[in-house]
C-alpha cells in the first residue's frame, strides 16, 4: 500500500472504548494535498478514527489502539512519540465551532504563542493577519481584533477555528463535520476554504453529505464502515 | 409537513389556559415578596446602624474617631487599631487562603483522577461546615503554642489569627472555584490539546480564564467569610486593641479585629453610652467596607463575564 505520495498510512489499525472495539484492523493511505472524505452511516467509528490521527482519543480513559498509523513514515503510536508535539503537525477542526472565550485575536495567537515561535508583537500580528487571511476571514474581522470571539456568528467562529488551526503551520488538518453546525450560506464560503487549503494542507474531512463530498472536490472516498 | 404546522400550532401557543394563569400570577407575587422584602430587611438594617452608629460619630470629635488610642474606659474611641486589625488578618489570610485554594482546585478539578476527586470533594465541603468556634479552639490549644516556639513573645497573633480565618476560607474557595473549572466546557480543552497545548498550558491559559468569574466569585467569598468571621479570630489573635510600632514585628504581634471588639464589648456596655454607640458605629463601618467589596465584584465580574454568551462559571 505505501506509495511514496501518501501522507498517512494506517496499518492493521484496531481501537477499543474500554471492551467495545469501534475500529477494526483498518488499513488506508491518505495523499498528501487532498481532501480525503470520509462518508459512512452514523456510529460506524468516522469521528474515533478521526480522533486517533492526532490521538485526540488519548483524553479518553480506557481507550486502547493496536496496529500503527504511519506520519511521514514514522509511527504517531509508537511508544516514544510525544503526542504534544504531534498535535502540532495535525490540526483539528471540531463538528461544534469552539473558539476560546477571548479576543479574536487571542484566538488566533493562541498557538503560536503556546509553541514561542514568536517574541515580537510585530511579527505575531504578521501570523495573525495571514492566517485570519487564509482562512478568509480577514476582511470581516480586521477592526474588531479586540472583540470577543464568542460575538462571531457561526459559520466565522468556524473559520475562525480553522484560522486558529492554520496559525502554527500544521501539515495535516482533521474536520469533523465542520459545516454540520453552519447555515448554507455558511457552509459554501467553509467549504470554498476547504478547496482552496487543499493546495497546502492535507485534509482529512467527515461528512455525511456526498453532494459536500462531490463539491469540495474530493480524492478518495474511504468507506466508513470499519466493523 | 413542517410547513403545514406551523400556522395550526400558533394560536394553541398563544392561548392561556385559565387555570395556570391564576397559578402563575401567585407564584410569580410571592417570587416578587421575596425579593423585596430581602432588600427592605437589607435596608432596615442598615438604617438600624445608622441610628445607632450616628450619635458616636457625631458626638466624639473625628480626629480622636480615627486616631490610634482605643482605651473606652477612659473614653477613648480611636479605630483605627481595630481597622488595622481587621485589615491585618484579612489581608494576611487571603494571601495565604487565595493560592494555595486555587491550586487545590485545579488540582482537583483538572489532574486528579476522578475517584481522587470524589473522595477529596465532598471532605472539602463538610471542612466548610466546622463552626468557627471549634477552629478556634484549636487555634488556641494546638497552633498558638506552635506559633510562640517560633519565637513570638506569645502565640495568640495576627498570624495565628489569619492562619485560622485562611484555613475558614479556604473549603469556601475550594469548592466554587472547582465548580467554575467543572463548568467549562470540554470543547475548550479539546481546543486547546489539538493545537499541541500542553495539559498545563490547555489550563492555565484556556480553563482558568474561562472560569475567571466563577473563581472571582469563590475568592471574594472567601474573603467575605475572612472578614465576618468572629468567635475564631476574638480567642487567637490576643486581643490587643493597640497598633504594633514599626519596630515590632506585625505579624507575630497581639491584634484586635472590629468583629473581635463588637463581640468582646457589647454585653458589657451601658445601652446609650457612647461606648454603645461606637459598637454600632463600627458594625456600620463594617457594613460598608463589605458593600464596597461586593459591587467590586460584581463590577469585576459584569466586565469580565457580562458579554460571554456561555460564560465558565455561571453560578
Ligand atoms: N467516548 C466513547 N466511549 C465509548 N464508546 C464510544 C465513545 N465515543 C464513541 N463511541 C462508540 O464508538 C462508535 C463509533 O463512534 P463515532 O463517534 O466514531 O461514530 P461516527 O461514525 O462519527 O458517527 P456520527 O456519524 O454519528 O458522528 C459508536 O458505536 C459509539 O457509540
Ligand atoms: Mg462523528
Amino acid at each position: 500500500m505505501a506509495t511514496p505520495t501518501n501522507k498517512i498510512d494506517v496499518q492493521n489499525f484496531s481501537f477499543y472504548y474500554g471492551d467495545f472495539q469501534a475500529l477494526k484492523t483498518l488499513n488506508l493511505g491518505i495523499v498528501e494535498k487532498r481532501i480525503t472524505a470520509l462518508i459512512g452511516p452514523s456510529g460506524c467509528g468516522k469521528s474515533t478514527f478521526l480522533r486517533c490521527l492526532n490521538r485526540m482519543n488519548d483524553t479518553i480513559r480506557g481507550t486502547r489502539a493496536e496496529g500503527a498509523i504511519f506520519l511521514d513514515g514514522q509511527d504517531i503510536y509508537a511508544p516514544d512519540r510525544d503526542v504534544v508535539e504531534l498535535r502540532q503537525h495535525i490540526g483539528m477542526v471540531f463538528q461544534r465551532p469552539n473558539p476560546f472565550p477571548q479576543s479574536i485575536f487571542e484566538n488566533v495567537a493562541f498557538g503560536p504563542r503556546i509553541l514561542g515561535i514568536t517574541k515580537s508583537r510585530r511579527e505575531l500580528e504578521t501570523i495573525v493577519q495571514q492566517s485570519l487571511e487564509g482562512a478568509a476571514l480577514w476582511d470581516e474581522v480586521k477592526h474588531r481584533l479586540e472583540d470577543n470571539a464568542l460575538q462571531l456568528n457561526p459559520g466565522q467562529q468556524q473559520r475562525l477555528c480553522i484560522a486558529r488551526t492554520i496559525a502554527v503551520k500544521p501539515s495535516v488538518i482533521l474536520m469533523d463535520e465542520p459545516c454540520s453546525a453552519l447555515d448554507p450560506v455558511a457552509t459554501l464560503s467553509v467549504e470554498d476554504l476547504m478547496r482552496r487549503l487543499a493546495e497546502e494542507y492535507t485534509i482529512v474531512i467527515v461528512t455525511h453529505n456526498m453532494q459536500q463530498a462531490a463539491r469540495i472536490g474530493l480524492h478518495g472516498v474511504s468507506s466508513g464502515s470499519a466493523n | 409537513m413542517a410547513v403545514a404546522n406551523e400556522p395550526a400550532s400558533s394560536p394553541l401557543a398563544t392561548a392561556p389556559a385559565p387555570g395556570r394563569r391564576w397559578g402563575e400570577v401567585i407564584i410569580e407575587s410571592i417570587i416578587k415578596i421575596a425579593g423585596v422584602s430581602v432588600i427592605f430587611i437589607v435596608g432596615f438594617i442598615f438604617l438600624f446602624l445608622l441610628w445607632e452608629g450616628l450619635p458616636a460619630i457625631l458626638d466624639i470629635p473625628l480626629r480622636q474617631l480615627f486616631g490610634p488610642q482605643w482605651y473606652p474606659i477612659e473614653e477613648h474611641f480611636g479605630l483605627l487599631p481595630l481597622l488595622f486589625g481587621s485589615l491585618l488578618v484579612t489581608v494576611v489570610a487571603v494571601l495565604i487562603a487565595l493560592p494555595l485554594g486555587i491550586t487545590t482546585a485545579i488540582y482537583l478539578g483538572e489532574i486528579a483522577p476522578p475517584w481522587l476527586r470524589d473522595i477529596l470533594k465532598p471532605i472539602i465541603e463538610i471542612l466548610a461546615g466546622i463552626p468557627s468556634i471549634v477552629l478556634g479552639f484549636l487555634g488556641w490549644i494546638a497552633l498558638a503554642p506552635l506559633i510562640q516556639t517560633m519565637g513570638a513573645p506569645t502565640g495568640l497573633t495576627a498570624f495565628t489569627g489569619a492562619l485560622i480565618l485562611a484555613y475558614m476560607a479556604l473549603p469556601t474557595i475550594i469548592s466554587i472555584a472547582e465548580d467554575a473549572l467543572y463548568a467549562v466546557p470540554r470543547e475548550y480543552r479539546d481546543g486547546a490539546l489539538a493545537i499541541g497545548a500542553t495539559q498545563w498550558q490547555t489550563i492555565w491559559r484556556v480553563v482558568v480564564p474561562a472560569a475567571r468569574s466563577g473563581m472571582l466569585i469563590a475568592v471574594m467569598l472567601g474573603i467575605g467569610r475572612a472578614i465576618g468571621e468572629t468567635m475564631a479570630v476574638l480567642m487567637v489573635t490576643g486581643n490587643a486593641a493597640n497598633i504594633p510600632a514599626f519596630s515590632e514585628n506585625w505579624l507575630f504581634s497581639p491584634v484586635r479585629t472590629m468583629t473581635a471588639t463588637i463581640a468582646a464589648e457589647m454585653g458589657e456596655v451601658a445601652q446609650g453610652s457612647t461606648h454603645y454607640h461606637v459598637l454600632y458605629a463600627i458594625g456600620l463601618l463594617l457594613f460598608l467596607i463589605t458593600l464596597a467589596i461586593n459591587s467590586l465584584a460584581a463590577r469585576l465580574i459584569g466586565v469580565s463575564g457580562g458579554r460571554r454568551s456561555r460564560p465558565g462559571g455561571s453560578l
